[in-house]
């Protein structure tokens, strides 16, 4: 159904307009002035200031790769992780553990494990999909390189990233 | 005004005029023709008729002009074809063209005051726009005032023919 | 050789190192930081900060930090400047390429070329500071500033693409719509000085008080208090037909983003398009300087002593030359300043409610003005 908008009826003031021009201009104005005495802080000057205290407990950073208490890698290198991502940025070659390391039980580690960071889209499905809970998406943001191949974070890199996280998976712990 | 600047805008002024009937763009003709104008306002301006000068960028440069050039823009016309020339009609053509020159001609060499360079003016600034104004309103008041009341039956007619198509 | 006796070689020397100076050592920085100070003032409203890092590359030059002034980021026009310069040249192909490039040259050379009858100062070394002191000088700035309309036009047809067309169509009707208005509101202005000529304007109002405050002179008579209604309704008129033709905002019409990509110039890039930018805000700069020399008294200070064209080749003339020079610049700043903050307050016109505010409001407040300032010259002595 037809509806008829009504028009307001404006006072002469409002019909020529230029008060409320100087209202405004007077509001801009107040928002300047504040400015430079210095009394609003929006805006950070990113080097200096940082969020970083104030990232909330789900930020999703870059992904990185954690060991557990006993200094073991907690990838088993199941590969789920790198079938799951969006952009296909993880790329992990398996490699089998020798029969002799008190892990041996776990079977197989990570020999390689590239994450393309240029590629990473920061969704967060690794961490969701990965069953021994060693992908964690951290709060690392500033994610830099001077090439492509800079920006591919390594198994290193990842562990660097990741530390270790205790007491979550209890499986494939020695037996006491 | 120095002869130099005179030849260079006299030149120029008729190679652009030369170029607005050549062109085939109409666009190119157009802004021939403003740089045409532009030109002839120089050579007003050499001769210390400022006034005029201006008055011949600011209404036919900046204002006719744009009108024409919008016109053409938005009827977006293309260049036209190239065509045979009837010979009959160049050569008729030529002939009335060289028979106007001609005539002109005669009649300047005739005119006495068009063959001796008038002496320069006694004041340096000449206080030309009051001077026009001040003939306008006075010994020409009825003819400036008829002419406003024709332009304004002009447009007013314009109006109304423009608004009978829309019935 | 006879002939080029004939040249007066000293007028045009002077002419040509007047000129340079204006444009090169004054407006165009100006235009620079103008957009430099656009940035930061607009950033400011809206409770940013705006460029603050670019400092003077000295860096380069084997020094420790860049050079950073008091307010930071000064660097940045210069940066935006070599941006420019580096950038693709790039034409696209389905443009009318003379046309392409003629326009951007059309868009700058009015905006510059207005400047020449400004009198941006009193004499210095003997000079007086206008480059052309022609007796039409305010109608010479009408003509030129109606010449700007063909380097939008042309941009907007030449580009072959339906948003530059709409901009420079609607940039070619909204210009000529507002010439009127912003002719019409100047004449209630030239009859009270009555003379075209802009240094004789800045003479009459050393004489009789800035027309925007005719107070500045001391005294306040009847008939300058009456006039001061006039001159503050055209002032206000003249003010706002200069935002519309120089495609200011709330007017910017013929570029608006948010319908037209970037209007007139969205097929224009590096340095092409810098010279539309240019253009454009050299073009604020001469409306700007027709305000002051106008309304606000030129290169006038008031209580400050005035050089006579002998004085200004000793010492203290010289100095107090330069002084002028800076006080008219310091006062088309303040206005550019004004632009700006406009220009960050008010949203954008539709088009139809411009063309009513033009021709409905604007026109008939011209024009009615021109009438009641005759009546108070006529009648009140």
């Amino acid at each position: 159904m037809a509806y008829t908008v009504r028009r307001p009826n404006l006072t002469f003031w409002e019909k020529i307009y230029l008060p409320n021009i100087i209202a405004g201009l007077a509001i801009t104005f107040k928002h300047l002035k504040k400015m430079l005495k210095g009394e609003t802080h929006v805006v950070m000057q990113y080097p200096e200031e940082k969020w970083d205290a104030h990232l909330p407990e789900y930020y999703r950073g870059a992904p990185t790769l954690v060991k557990d208490e006993h200094g073991r890698e907690r990838c088993v290198s199941c590969q789920l992780c790198e079938f799951i991502c969006p952009p296909r940025a993880i790329k992990i070659t398996p490699g089998s553990i020798p029969s002799e390391s008190k892990f041996a039980k776990v079977e197989k580690f990570p020999e390689a494990f590239d994450i393309d960071m240029s590629r990473c889209i920061y969704c967060g499905l690794c961490e969701e999909v990965c069953p021994e809970q060693a992908i964690f998406l951290r709060k690392d943001y500033a994610v830099t390189g001077e090439s492509r191949a800079d920006m591919v974070h390594h198994k290193e890199k990842l562990y660097e990233l990741g530390g270790t996280m205790p007491d979550l998976v209890h499986k494939w712990n020695p037996e006491k | 005004m120095s002869p130099i600047l005179f030849w260079i805008f006299a030149a120029l002024m008729l190679a652009f005029g030369v170029s607005v009937v050549v062109n085939r763009d109409p666009v190119a003709s157009a802004l021939s023709l403003v740089a045409s104008f532009l030109c002839l306002a120089a050579l007003f301006v050499g001769l210390d008729a400022f006034f005029i000068g201006v008055i011949q960028v600011l209404v036919y440069a900046g204002a006719v002009m744009v009108l024409f050039l919008f016109i053409i823009m938005l009827l977006d016309l293309k260049a036209e074809k190239r065509r045979h020339f009837n010979k009959l009609a160049l050569a008729g053509g030529a002939l009335v063209t060289a028979g106007f020159v001609a005539g002109l001609v005669r009649v300047l060499s005739l005119y006495p005051a068009g063959n001796q360079p008038f002496p320069p003016l006694g004041v340096a600034k000449l206080d030309d726009v009051r001077q026009v104004g001040m003939t306008l309103f006075s010994n020409f008041n009825l003819p400036f005032q008829t002419v406003g009341v024709l332009v304004l039956v002009a447009s007013v007619g314009v109006i109304v023919l423009s608004r009978r198509e829309l019935k | 050789m006879e002939l080029l006796n004939t040249i007066p070689w000293m007028l045009i020397a002077s002419s040509v190192a007047k000129t340079l100076f204006l444009i090169f050592l004054v407006v165009l920085p100006i235009v620079s930081y103008t957009v430099y100070a656009e940035r930061r003032v607009s950033a400011l409203i809206q409770d940013r900060l705006g460029p603050n890092r670019t400092g003077f590359p000295i860096s380069l030059f084997g020094f420790k930090k860049d050079l950073q002034l008091f307010l930071g980021g000064l660097g940045q026009p210069v940066a935006d400047a070599v941006k420019f310069l580096l950038k693709e040249e790039f034409t696209p192909a389905h443009v009318n390429k003379f046309y392409f490039w003629l326009a951007p040259v059309l868009a700058m050379v009015p905006a510059l070329s207005t400047l020449a009858v400004l009198p941006f100062g009193n004499y210095l070394f003997g000079q007086k500071m206008v480059v052309a002191d022609v007796n039409v000088g305010i109608l010479y700035v009408f003509a030129i500033a109606s010449i700007g309309v063909y380097g939008i036009v042309l941009a907007g047809w030449s580009s072959n693409s339906k948003y530059p067309f709409l901009g420079g169509i609607r940039a070619s009707s909204q210009m000529i719509s507002y010439e009127l208005s912003l002719g019409l509101s100047a004449v209630p202005v030239l009859m009270i000085i009555g003379n075209l000529n802009l240094s004789d304007a800045i003479q009459y109002q050393i004489d009789n008080g800035w027309l925007l405050l005719p107070f500045t002179d001391g005294k306040l008579t009847l008939r300058e208090f009456l006039l001061w209604i006039p001159v503050l309704i055209s002032f206000i008129v003249f003010t706002i037909s200069m935002f519309a033709e120089t495609n200011r905002l709330p007017f910017d019409l013929p570029e608006s983003e948010t319908e037209l990509v970037a209007g007139y110039h969205t097929e224009y890039s590096a340095m092409k398009f810098a010279l539309f930018f240019l253009g454009e805000y050299a073009a604020m700069i001469a409306g700007s300087s027709i305000i002051v020399v106008l309304f606000l008294g030129g290169w006038h200070v008031p209580l400050l002593p005035i050089n006579t064209l002998e004085s200004s080749m000793t010492p203290g003339g010289i100095a107090l030359g330069f002084l002028h020079i800076t006080a008219f610049f310091a006062k088309v700043i303040g206005i550019l300043i004004f632009f700006i903050w406009v220009r960050w307050t008010l949203p954008r016109f539709r088009f139809d409610q411009l063309m009513k505010l033009g021709w409905l409001y604007l026109f008939e407040i011209a024009l009615v003005n021109i009438f009641i300032t005759a009546g108070i010259i006529a009648l009140v002595k």
